[in-house]
């Protein structure tokens, strides 16, 4: 049977971590193959890699990146940001990563999604989608860090995404992102029912209990940040917590 | 002392990075190289592959690797084929029809039913039956087509995604893996070392 999938995420610039880090005993907290590792260690099933960094200059200390933690890493690296063609996806597949996450490349261009799959395998196309809710059961597609609005509905975004070749969906709910309220679950329960691909849920995820609402909700895979980074769970208790109420979970 | 080296088929970008990232972490010198001669006096032999099962039999061709890399698998020669790698072992796929595949295996792949998500994708137990050299584990899937049924003459792993489905299968010192061992953390290392050493330790457990 199929593992319910709990993938830590890291946000890096210019080579570093950026988002908050706490862990005890870490000679260098910041680094991203040293926290690959632990996260591995732990039991994590997958990493993401976010690159925030908005340079060239940064874009190249990525792909290093990607490299230091592939050495480390035998557990499934994707890689999202600033993925604009198709050469910086094999860029970063040469450099280690197994998947590629797309965002505003694929809204702007969606042919690209159809190109990649077709050049990489659609198992390596990863739409990732940003979230806003503007009405009950209605959400709409955010782009550019949520500073742009498109007119562009989620369900028919995802949609059109998967048909064009996107073989997995990271879903982030840009209202929940960073609040700790728990996953908009309407919104991940939504998208799940709307594709056949698996779904990741992101955003706002702070404790078990709401990484096991997301997955209840319907999402294949919970992602989240801080709720690890902090150290105040790992991802082996989280396991543990999932496992004791039944979620099939690889330990 | 030198390094053991592997050969490695450069069949596409997708997983190269990963499968020498795994080779390297056993301390094994992993060769890139897509020449017929070299397959047949190598030693150790990957074949991976993400993408098409056309695509990656054209490349096949293209190379010149067919007949080499059917008479080492005939031979039971050290050939690790992972994910694609297993299916065109295979004699076709639902997902390119008309192309034939190396035919070692005469069985067709078919494509997951929508009663499942496709692709599959993560950890997925593997249940070894009859195995020397696979061990009951998770691993680590990324497929949209698989083998349904085991081949006569192999040793077969099973895992679960819309029924039953072949995780892996092994004869001699071939070991042919829909999973990605690569990917697959210590159960996925520790399959390796066991292929490379010839290790068939993962006879007692079944």
């Amino acid at each position: 049977m199929l593992t319910k999938r709990i993938i830590p995420c890291l946000d890096v610039k210019d080579g570093r971590v950026v988002k908050g880090i706490k862990f005890q005993g870490l000679r260098d907290a910041g680094s991203p193959a040293e926290l690959a590792r632990v996260y591995e260690q732990q039991g994590a099933d997958e990493l993401v890699l976010l690159d925030v960094s908005a340079t060239p200059e940064g874009r190249k200390t990525a792909l290093s990146t990607v490299r230091d933690v592939r050495r480390v890493l035998s557990i499934p690296l994707t890689v999202g940001g600033g993925i604009r063609s198709i050469a910086d996806a094999r860029n970063l597949l040469e450099a280690g990563a197994d998947k590629v996450g797309l965002n505003t490349a694929a809204v702007n261009d969606p042919p690209l999604l159809t190109a990649i799959a077709e050049q990489f395998g659609r198992q390596c196309t990863v739409l990732a989608v940003d979230a806003k809710q503007t009405a009950p059961g209605k959400w709409q597609v955010v782009v550019l860090s949520g500073t742009t609005d498109l007119d562009l509905d989620v369900i028919d975004w995802v949609q059109t995404a998967c048909e064009m070749g996107a073989g997995e969906i990271l879903l982030t709910s840009w209202d929940r992102d960073g609040t700790r309220s728990g996953y908009d679950l309407a919104l991940t329960a939504a998208v799940a029912g709307a594709v056949y691909v698996p779904v990741i849920a992101s955003g706002g995820a702070n404790d078990p209990q709401q990484l096991l609402e997301g997955l209840q909700a319907g999402a294949d895979a919970v992602l989240a940040a801080s709720i690890f980074h902090y150290g105040e769970w790992t991802v082996r208790q989280i396991k543990d917590y999932l496992a004791e109420r039944n979620v099939e979970v690889r330990r | 002392m030198n390094r053991r080296q592997v050969l490695v088929i450069p069949t596409g970008v997708a997983n190269l990075a990963s499968i020498v990232a795994g080779l390297e972490r056993l301390d094994i010198e992993p060769i890139l190289q897509a020449d017929a001669a070299a397959i047949a006096d190598a030693e150790y032999v990957v074949l991976p592959g993400v993408g098409a099962f056309a695509a990656g039999m054209k490349y096949l061709q293209k190379n010149a690797l067919v007949d080499p890399l059917v008479r080492r698998i005939e031979e039971s020669k050290p050939t690790l084929a992972v994910c694609l790698g297993l299916q065109l072992l295979c004699r076709e796929s639902e997902e390119s029809p008309g192309i034939n595949g190396l035919g070692v295996i005469d069985r067709p792949i078919r494509r997951f039913s929508n009663r499942v998500r496709v692709p599959q994708l993560g950890w997925n137990k593997v249940v070894p039956a009859d195995c020397r050299l696979l061990q009951e584990g998770h691993a680590y899937f990324a497929n949209s087509y698989r083998l349904a049924e085991a081949p006569e003459g192999w040793r077969a792993a099973y895992a679960q995604y819309d029924g039953n489905f072949i995780a892996a299968l092994e004869r001699g010192a071939v070991l042919a893996c829909q999973f990605h061992p690569e990917l697959s953390g210590p159960f996925g290392l520790d399959l390796l070392r066991r292929w490379l050493d010839n290790d068939a330790t993962g006879g007692d457990a079944c």
